[in-house]
Parts: structure tokens; sequence; C-alpha cells
């Protein structure tokens, strides 16, 4: 933990609460009043990552702003799970357009908001890793370049999972989806160069880009806090684990995104004006396969004949991960080796 | 505001969709037993009384505490600590001290001055306790808790058994020992001291006692066939201890040799250092692996010069000069002779081989049946049917100070229901909290606080006492350093891991409950509570 | 105050006049006049308070409108053909939440092959969308029509779509009487949404619609565009009695009382139309013209009351569905429901062809000699396309057709083996 000091408390800051923690250094999540922005009766997967994941982000910029915000909401399992007429989940001011346009209505309700004088109001748009990644960039990219005053949030979950789990530009190699299916020579996705929007991001420049998973609630709902302490465009890219999609047991979701993290194969970091500024290390390293295995995406690399090469590049791309941002102490290596 | 039809749509509506219908698993919330509690001979709520700790709460911790063992001053010094052993933390880093937080607590009682709870009413009930050690003072603590009379008698001039006469001061201090039994004398007891009970069933009988607990210890040394010269000073270390703590020490000499592998023969040597002698020289005959006395106690002595002598046994004496043989360990473990010898110069030898009960005031009790020299008793610790009680060293099980604890309690409440005549009500154990069943992610890495040793150099002279306690600061890390297994400590974390929000948090140390409309069934709360607290159950049809 | 004006210049400070509070836009011809002047009033600080905003395609410029609108700000943006097809989902969906966005579509071809001259096949791509669609007659008429559009549109919650030929009135400068702003604010009440995303009073706009519920959304889409068929002569009324000036309305008949051959069009044609009725008027023939100002709301009773004594409908489409036939004829047919009056089609002006007075007097001539085909194709060059025709079936790789026949005309130099 970078940004936090472990206390000595018996679960730091790593747990939701803890009733011997300062109010204040407590999660949002922790709180009995907090919004439930997307509250039940949701309609979404056993296990879902993205609804827990949208609850923290947005709890999370409800009070830093004081329940001053407005969302605008790309289609999507988000979508479509929250709001099926005639019920809604969302309790704060909620916007759905299409799937790729988020960026662009948010800049129009930032716009709106600037034009009336209204200062407290802030704008989150989100959307999932196909309306950010794939049929949402190009207006991503304009509101990032115009630095409009809106936070992205992008809930990863590797593929389009609203329309049957096909594979999108953030889907990782070797990933079985719906159009990359486990068969042939090359089972699953292909390895290509990848789309690593939050360094696309920091490309534009824009004050606040950073990654999170949903098992580090603390370090998601700082940066949010902190996202909303910057005006202009600001991207955040949460990871979250789709039991359906990825063929993972529903209880497992935190657990696999925690694996995703400590494996290398997701870096969490935050970046400010396009530089990274820190970076959350692993805690307790762990090799590819152990976040691999629980996903039946990668059954195939697996089982009676094991793809050991996919798994040692798949790995490879975790260890590059691990070397550009520093995710592993200079100790550390030295005591693991 | 009218809103356009169907397109949009009021906040709150949602929740008229009660997704708990898609359950087939729901879960649940439990209590496990955490293996400290599992593990302790006094039957302490380890977890239970660390919980009150963590928050700063101490007297409240102390309560806890008390309510199971009124002596944790003495406790946090002399118990051997199997919770610690059986503590799941070892799996993560090391096992959570809580020996040195009950001792905490213990002397932060003693200095505050806070008070036992009050005995019960009178229910007129008079029982004899023989036997004024840590059996026979829990017994009476407790029974005066239940509201009966309690007269305590022992042999010796002081209360305190074997905590007095058998573990150094250097261990525990006198003044802690004094004011721990204060505490419990002054609830009211009729105490007989320097009085020896010959005959039970008189005693019984002249007194009109409705029970009598029994725990009388086991205050003779064993003696071991060695041939020694008339000038050769041969002692047992029960004598010799007992001596030492009614500062009358006998005279050893500079070399001192002692005889056995267990805490008494550590508790010897280090005693005798501490009286002069240069050479503290433990013989025992099988290696350290299979040594009775405790690691602690051994890296002790150690630190304070004594040495050991493994694989060795004393075949003469002959006044200053031991004659060893050297012994080798068979497959099964058993020492046997090698026909090797050694000398080693001595001015006394002190045996520590173990300690038998003298039970000659059972000889008219012809109920109660002594097998190899211990009482044998029911799981009230019933001896006979007649209402006498037995514990401690007297019966068969681990001679410790905390296991005489927990059978002075227990031989309490059979008591209870004997002259109450009620039947026991067997306690619910909750299964037991495995590791498996803890997700350790969340606990913060937090290696132990060891607690001060004084130097070295010090304590070889004096009977100070040797282990410090922790600093306020010390106690409450290592409190918190409790992962609370298999029950609830408030994280919050099944509040906030549901996708959900099924989970509704009550707040005041209420913990949590279910919102079953809206809980899917996921897990996800199950597989992150830290400590092991709710499960899955299928689904009722 | 009339001024010698560009057409396009005389539509964006008229818009500038009805205070809108964000504006987008993406450049497109023939658009770009019309965003540009905006641009520079806002950056001029003369409108004001207004966001002007730069994005990065036209789907984005109707996406931010639609973000505004939503927030409760009064939103305008402009586009084109490849603009509006390219923004189409997002017109689409502006509809669908009843978002009262004013957009000028300045109305061009749509490629392949690529054309930035006039025609209004992009206006009648999205005639389903659920825009109300009012085609301008002149530049005057443009102007007058957006401050309607404003107030329409937000009476009603449904977007509004300014047709204005791409061009022939952008682009022509003429003189233009320009509102006040004291007439236009009195005109133009302040925006009231009947839904915006407050903090105060969160709402879900944008719910999924099942078969439940879908079929009624769209029907009140309708019922709200038969609204506006009330509302639109209103509001004409009302600014015509305040200005003085008879711009927008349903339709506009021209000598079309005892005219036993009526010619219907949209937009900027209607102006040589007029003339070309005047002479044979002169001449005695008894001829009129019915101007379609209101395309969506389609305006039935209307067009079937002007057109009921008439013998021959002739209408003229800058547009047809490739493969069908006339787009507004088939509307009017249904409107007027009549067999005995005969229907003609003609398809007129594609890609910014002239439709000159000598090819309209020709049109005319053969309406009263009953010799018009039900679809004919103004001054379509036979001879290139049968050449074209020859070609196709001579040879399997014969190339594209929009080269080739520029080719014949010597437009484009012959390929040096050919």
């Amino acid at each position: 933990m970078t940004s936090q000091d472990v206390h000595f408390y018996q679960v730091g800051s790593f747990a939701v609460g803890n009733r011997l923690l300062e109010q204040e250094e407590r999660t949002v999540q922790a709180q009995v009043d907090r919004t439930n922005s997307i509250d039940s009766g949701h309609r979404a997967c056993q296990g879902c990552g993205e609804a827990l994941g949208a609850r923290y982000a947005l709890d999370a910029a409800m009070r830093a702003t004081n329940g001053q915000i407005v969302a605008v909401n790309a289609t999507g399992c988000l979508e479509v799970f929250s709001t099926p007429y005639p019920e809604t989940s969302w309790r704060i001011p909620w916007l759905h357009s299409l799937f790729g346009n988020a960026p662009a209505v948010a800049t129009g309700v930032a716009a709106a908001l600037r034009a009336k004088g209204i200062e407290d109001v802030r704008v989150v748009a989100q959307a999932g890793d196909g309306g950010t990644v794939d049929i949402g960039f190009g207006c991503l990219s304009g509101m990032f370049e115009r630095n409009d005053d809106v936070l992205f949030i992008c809930y990863d979950n590797e593929g389009y999972m609203n329309t049957g789990v096909q594979r999108s530009a953030a889907t990782p190699p070797a990933a079985r989806t719906a159009t990359t299916k486990a068969v042939g020579a090359e089972p699953g996705n292909t390895f290509g160069q990848g789309k690593d929007l939050p360094r696309i991001a920091m490309a534009h420049n824009i004050p606040y880009v950073a990654t999170a998973t949903v098992a580090d609630l603390h370090d998601l709902e700082r940066k949010v806090e902190r996202a909303m302490e910057f005006h202009g465009a600001r991207y955040l890219h949460v990871l979250v684990p789709c039991p359906l999609g990825w063929g993972s047991a529903s209880n497992e979701t935190i657990h696999i995104a925690r694996l995703a993290k400590e494996s290398g194969l997701f870096p969490v970091f935050e970046a400010e004006d396009g530089v990274v500024r820190s970076v959350s290390p692993i805690r307790r390293r762990v090799p590819v396969e152990e976040y691999l295995k629980l996903q039946r995406r990668f059954a195939h690399l697996f089982g009676p004949h094991p793809r050991l090469d996919v798994i040692a590049r798949i790995q490879s791309m975790a260890d590059a991960n691990i070397e550009r941002y520093g995710l592993v102490s200079p100790e550390s290596l030295e005591e693991s080796s | 505001m009218k809103l356009p039809f169907a397109i949009s749509l009021d906040i709150g509506s949602g929740r008229a969709n009660h997704t708990g219908s898609w359950r087939v698993e729901r879960p649940v919330y439990v209590d496990r037993l955490p293996p400290c509690n599992n593990a302790c001979p006094a039957g302490e709520n380890i977890q239970g009384w660390l919980y009150d700790a963590e928050s700063g709460d101490y007297e409240a911790a102390w309560r806890k505490l008390v309510e199971e063992n009124p002596l944790p001053g003495i406790m946090g010094r002399v118990c051997f600590h199997p919770c610690e052993s059986a503590c799941n933390r070892v799996q993560v880093d090391e096992a959570v001290g809580i020996n040195a937080v009950e001792r905490f607590l213990g002397d932060l009682a003693l200095e505050k001055g806070w008070t036992l709870p009050k005995p019960g009413p009178d229910t007129g009930k008079r029982i004899l306790v023989v036997g004024a050690g840590p059996a026979g003072l829990s017994a009476t603590y407790h029974l005066r808790r239940l509201g009966h009379r309690v007269r305590l008698v022992d042999s010796a001039s002081h209360l305190g058994g074997m905590m007095r006469y058998g573990i150094p001061a250097y261990r525990l201090p006198r003044a802690v020992l004094d004011a721990e039994i204060a505490r419990i004398v002054a609830m009211g007891v009729d105490i007989q001291l320097d009085h020896v009970v010959h005959d039970v069933e008189q005693e019984r009988h002249d007194g009109k006692f409705d029970a009598v607990f029994l725990a009388v210890g086991a205050q003779l040394g064993k003696r071991v066939d060695i041939p020694a010269g008339d000038s050769s000073r041969v002692i047992d270390a029960v004598k010799f201890l007992h001596q030492v703590a009614d500062e009358d020490p006998p005279l050893l000499g500079r070399r001192v040799v002692i005889y056995g592998g267990g805490d008494t023969a550590f508790d010897t040597a280090r005693t005798a250092r501490r009286l002069g002698a240069t050479d503290a020289v433990i013989v025992y005959r099988r290696n350290r692996e299979r040594m009775g006395a405790s690691g602690e106690e051994f890296e002790q002595a150690l630190g304070e010069g004594v040495t050991v002598r493994w694989l060795s046994t004393i075949r003469k004496f002959d006044g200053d000069r031991i004659l060893l043989e050297k012994m080798k360990l068979n497959g099964e473990g058993f020492p046997e002779p090698t026909g090797e010898f050694e000398e080693l110069d001595a001015d006394s030898l002190v045996l520590a081989v173990g300690q038998d009960t003298d039970l000659s005031l059972l000889d008219h009790a012809h109920d109660v049946t002594v097998r190899d020299g211990s009482v044998e008793v029911l799981d009230s610790m019933m001896a006979s049917p007649s209402g006498i009680f037995a514990g401690g060293d007297a019966i068969p099980a681990q001679r410790t100070a905390t296991v005489a604890v927990g059978h002075g309690k227990r031989a309490a409440h059979g008591i209870d229901n004997f002259v109450m005549g009620s039947d026991s009500v067997p306690k619910v154990r909750n299964r037991l909290a495995s590791f498996e069943q803890l997700n350790t992610w969340y606990y913060a890495d937090a290696p132990r606080t060891e607690r001060p040793e004084l130097e070295r150099i010090r304590r070889q002279t004096n009977f100070e006492e040797v282990v410090g306690g922790l600093s306020e600061d010390n106690a409450l890390f290592e409190a918190r350093r409790c992962m609370s297994c298999g029950n609830c400590f408030e994280c919050d974390n099944c509040f906030g891991v549901c996708p959900d929000n099924a989970v509704i948090k009550l707040g005041g140390n209420m913990r949590y409950e279910f919102d079953y409309d809206f809980c899917k069934g996921c897990g996800i709360c199950v597989k992150e509570c830290p400590c092991g607290a709710i499960e899955m159950v299928p689904e009722r049809n | 105050m009339l001024r010698q004006i560009e057409g396009s210049r005389a539509i964006a400070e008229t818009v500038a006049l009805c205070r809108p509070e964000v504006v987008c836009a993406y450049p497109i011809s023939p658009q770009t006049h019309i965003i540009e002047a905006v641009g520079e009033l806002v950056k001029a600080g003369t409108l004001t308070p207004c966001e002007f905003i730069n994005v990065e395609s036209e789907f984005a410029a109707m996406s931010v409108a639609i973000g505004a609108s939503a927030t409760g700000a009064r939103a305008y943006t402009a586009t084109s053909s490849q603009g509006l097809l390219f923004m189409m989902e997002a017109v689409y969906n502006a509809a669908g939440l009843g978002l009262p966005i004013v957009m000028t579509l300045a109305n061009r071809a749509i490629g392949a092959p690529i054309n930035i001259w006039n025609d209004h096949s992009d206006a009648m791509a999205v005639r389903d969308s659920g825009w109300i669609q009012l085609f301008a007659e002149s530049n005057q008429e443009a102007a007058d029509l957006h401050v309607q559009a404003f107030r329409l549109a937000e009476e009603l919650s449904i977007p509004v779509m300014v047709c204005v030929d791409g061009f022939i009135l952008t682009h022509a400068v003429e003189g233009v009487d320009l509102l006040e702003q004291s007439f236009v604010d009195a005109f133009l009440p302040p925006y009231e949404p009947r839904q915006v995303l407050d903090t105060n009073a969160p709402v879900s706009i944008g719910a999924m619609v099942g078969p439940e519920a879908f079929e009624e959304v769209r029907y009140l889409a309708h019922l709200r565009q038969l609204d506006a068929l009330e509302r639109i002569p209103e509001i004409a009324q009302e600014f015509f009695e305040a200005s003085g000036r008879d711009s927008g309305g349903l339709v506009r008949p021209y000598r079309t009382d005892d005219a036993e051959v009526i010619v219907v069009a949209m937009g900027s044609v209607l102006g040589t139309l007029k003339d070309a009725v005047d002479l044979r008027r002169d001449l005695g023939e008894r001829v009129g013209v019915l101007g379609v100002t209101s395309f969506r709301p389609f305006p039935s009773e209307a067009i079937r009351d002007a057109l009921k004594h008439a013998r021959q409908v002739v209408v003229i489409e800058k547009a047809f569905s490739i493969g069908a036939g006339g787009v507004l004829s088939s509307d009017i047919a249904i409107a007027m429901h009549r067999e005995e009056t005969l229907l003609r089609t003609v398809v007129a002006g594609l890609g910014g062809r002239a439709i000159t007075r000598r090819s309209l007097e020709k049109v005319l001539d053969d309406a009263s000699d009953n010799e018009l085909a039900p679809l004919t194709f103004l001054d379509l060059d036979h001879d290139a396309v049968d050449r074209e025709r020859a070609r196709m079936q001579a040879t399997r790789r014969s190339g594209p057709s929009a080269e080739n026949l520029l080719r014949d005309r010597g437009t484009v130099s012959q390929k040096a083996d050919a």
C-alpha cells in the first residue's frame, strides 16, 4: 500500500470497515448511510463484479461531492440489468443514451451545467470495456482531448458480456469467448498488441488516470475521491470479474480480481498529468496460473494437454507489467529469489 | 415530475424486484469455536476477551476473562498457553501473544483495583475445599459466585499451593500471587491454614459439609534409587523449591546437578543459579526433542547459564562426584544404556523426576477409586456419588496450573448441580473454526510483540521477575493481531462486498442480517469473510 | 432589420437570438458556415452563456446535445448528409428520449459517389426517426423557422430539424429581415424541461423497454407528432401576428384554389416553381403550387384539402427511394386517397443538379398534356445511362459507374489504354 499505511488493526486497510478505525478511515461502503447508488433488485448475475464496482465507485463519488453526482451510462450489462422498465435500481440522476456515446453525452451534461452556472454538480460517465475501448473510444478520446469536466469510469470485464460474451479489444489473449472459441490449433483469443486504455488516456495528458479492482475497496474509493479533486477529464479503469463470461464461481469475483492484481496481469496504479504517481505493489505474488485456472475461459490451457507455452506468454505479460510499473519492490524480489 | 412513459423511471422502483427468488443456497451467520478457546484448559473465552481488549476496553476484557478464570495475572505468567499453540495465526506469521495480553489485563486489574464479581445469593450450602492451589482457589471462586459457602483448608501456612511453593518468584512474583488470591478471599471464604486433613469423611462429617472438593496436588517428590555416599547431599526438587519459597533455602554448594527434564528441573536449576551456584547442570536421559519442559523456559535457562547433559543417566553420587552413563534412544525413543561412562563434579544433586500425590486422607472414603496414585473422576469431576469431587494434580491429567483452574471451575459447577439437585445441561459447543475457513488476506501483516526479558546478568542473581509485561500499546497491538476465528468482529466486509446490498448492518455491536428478499446467494460474503463466520446452506424449497 | 446576408449567417444569428446554452458541431459542407458563425458569436461573447463544443464527430455532436438537453439546457447543432447518417443512431435516440434539440440540416446528397451538393436524401433517411422536419423555402423562412422550432420542440418535447437546402440557401446572400432579441425573448419562453437530470430529484432517463410497453411508447410519440400538427400552424400564426411575416406552418398553397394541376415540392425549389406557375397563370392555365413545410409530422389533412380539386398532382422530389420511387409522393398518395387524381412523381435536382425554369416548363407542359410518366427523372441523360448499361453487360469489370459517366462526358480524362 503506497498510499496508506497498514495499521496494526486486525484487518488494517484491507477490509471494508473496522470498528477500530476512525470513522473517516473507514470506507464509504462501511457506512449504513451510503448512497447505494445502485440499489437492491437489479438483475445482475449472482456475484456480478460490475454491479459491485459501480456501487463502490458511485457511492464514493457521492460522498466526495456531497451527493452532487449526475451519471451517464453507456449501453451494456450495467444499463440493462439496472433499468428494465418499469423498475430502476439507480438512486442518483442517471441517463442512458447509446452504446458508444457516453463520453459525449457526459460532455453535454457538463457543458449544460457550466452554461447554467451550476458548479457543485459533477458528472460521471460509465461504460463497460466494449463501450470504452471499442465503440465508445472515439467519443472518449474526444472528451479527453477537450478535457471536459467528466470522470469516466470503465468497468472492465474483458468482453461483451451483455450480448453473450463476445470478444472485445479488452479480452485477454487465449481467453475463450463466443467469438473466439476454444477450438483449433490456437484456441481462444489471439495474442494481439492489446489496447491499454489507461495508458492511452495518459497519452492525452488528462489530469488524472487510475486503475483499480473490486478487490481493494479502500484503494478504489480513494482514487474516486482523488479524481473528484480535479476538474477536467479523468479516467478510472476498474477491473470487474464476470462470473458468467469468465466461467468463474460466483463467490470468486473479488478473489479473482485480487489475483489479477497480485499476479501482475492487472497493474494497479494512478497517474496525474500523464505521469505515473503511485502503484499498488504486489503483496503476495502469485504465478498467472493461479489466476487463470479459476476461470473456465482459460480451461483449454490446462487439463490433460496443458498449453505451457501459452501460459508462459501470459506470464511474460505479467512480468512485463511488474517491470514497467515496479509492482514488486526490489527487497521482496531479493527475498523471493 | 410527470415523467415520460416508460422511458424515464422514478428512483426506488427497482426494489419491487425481489431477486432473492434466484437463490439456491443462502448465507447464514455462524459462530464457530476459536481454536484458542478450544485449547484453553481453563475454558476461557479468549477470542471474546481479546475482542474487548482490541477496542481498548480492558476492564470489559478482564471481566470476560475472569468469568472463567479468576487468576489472569498468574496465568499470564505461568500458563504454558496451549491457546497459542492452537492459534490459527501461526499459519500466517506467528501466534497471537494471548498469554502476554492476559498478563497485561491481570496486572492492569491489580493496578486499577478492579474487583471480582460479587458472590451469588446465599444457598446455605457448605462446601469443603481441600487444597488452596489453583484448582482449590478456582473452585472456591466459582462456588462463591454460585452462592455456596466455602471452607478452604491447606496444610501450608499460605494460600497458593504449587503456585507459591513450586513456581519460583522470578516467574511469578509473590505480590501478584498474593493480590489475586486476596481478591478471591475478599469474596468471603472461611480459610483454615496449616491444617492437614487426615480423613476427609471425618472432616466432612464434623463440618457438616454438603460436598467436598479435593485439590490436594502432588506434593511428594519422586525418588529414584541412586547409590550415594552418606555425605552426599541429595534433595528432591519439590522440597527444595518449597524451602526457597519459605525463604529458608537449603545449602547446595557451588556445583548443583539436577536430574530430570521437566519444568521443575529447570525451575530448580535457575533457582540454584540465583542462589549462587556457579554450575547448574541438568542431567536428562533423553534428548531435547523429548524433553518435557517448555521451550521458553529452556531458552531462558540456557540464557542464564544453565547447562544440560543430554542422553545421560546418573549411576552413582559419592559426595563430590557423579558418575554418568551415556544413553542412546532405541527405535521407540526409549533411552538405553550404552556402557560408556563419564564423571561430573557436584556438590549436591536435586531430583526432579516427578511428583506423587498423598491420598491418605481418602483411606476411609471407600467409594472413591484411586488408580496409579490418582483419583478417578467423572466429567463433572465427581469422585464419589456421596459428593466428593477432585481435581488438579490429584487426578489423572496434565499437571499445570491452568488445567487445575479448569478443574476447579468444572468441579464448582458439578458441585452446584450436586448440592442443588439440578441436572447439568451439557453446553453446546460450536464447531471448530479451522484455518481453511479464514480469508487471511484481510489481516494486516503484523509480527508478534515479544515481551521484554530482564537482562540476563541481572536475573542470574536475583528473584526479580524475568519476563516483563507488555506496554499498553503493545498489548493493544497484540490483541489486535487476533483473527477472531469463527466469530464476527464487524469488519463490514459482508456488508460491503454484497453486489446486491442484501446485507443489513445493524450497528452497535449487533452485527448484520441478510436481506433474503434480495440476496441472490452468490456467496461472495462467505468467501470474503475474514474470520469464517458465514456459511452457505442449501435453500429449503 | 433587413440585411443582405448569407443564409448561414442569418440562421446562425437567429439561432443565437434563441439563446441556446450548448452548441456543438462538427464541420461538414455545406453546414460549416452556420456553426462557424455561431462559434464566433459565442467566442466574441455576443451569445452568452453558451458552451460551444468542438466535437470529434457528428455522432458526438448529437450526443453532446442529448446530454445537454437532458440536463435542461437549450441545445443546438447542425449537420448535413454523411454527418447526419453518422449521427443517425443518436438522432433516433434524441427523439426516443423526447429531448427538444433543434438541429439545422443543410441538405446535401449522400454518397457514394461522394457529392457535397444539395438534395433531400439526407432528410429522407431520418424521416422515421421521430424528429419534426420543417423545410425552409427561403433564407428568411429558414431563419424564422428556427425560432418557431425551439418553441415547438420545447413545448412538445420533440426534437426539430430545420431543413435548409445546402448551398442554394446556406450560401446564398440575399435580403433577410433578422428578428430583434426582444422579439425572440417574448416569443420563446425559457426552456422548462419535462424531465431533467437533477440531483435534488433523481430520475433514471433512458430505460430499457420490452415488448410490454414499446408499442405504447412509439404510439405516444406518434400522438405527440399529431399534437404538433395542431401547434405548428398556431405557432406560425402567432409568429405572423407578432412579426407580420408568413413563415412556417404545415403547407403553403400557392394559387391552388382552382388549379387543375398542382405541383408539390419542398424547400428552395418552390421559388422557381412559383415563378413558372405565375407565367402559366398569365397564359390562363389553372396551375398551382403546394409547398410542404412540415414533412414530419406529415400534414395529410391539409394536403388532402389543398389537392382536393386537382386533376393532376405532380410531386417534384429531391430524393427518391431507390427501387421504389418518390418518398413524398407515397405520403401524398396516402393522404389524398383519391383514385381519380393523377399522381406523378418527378425526381429532380439530385446531387445538386440545377432545376432550371426551362425543365420545369417542360414538366408543366407534359402535365397539361397528360404525358408525364408516373415516375420521371428530370433532365436524365438517357444516352449516358444506356452506354453504361451496355458496358456493364459487356464487361464484368466495367468499373465504377460514376467515373464511367464522367469519362463519357469528358469531365475526367480517358484512361490511356481505353
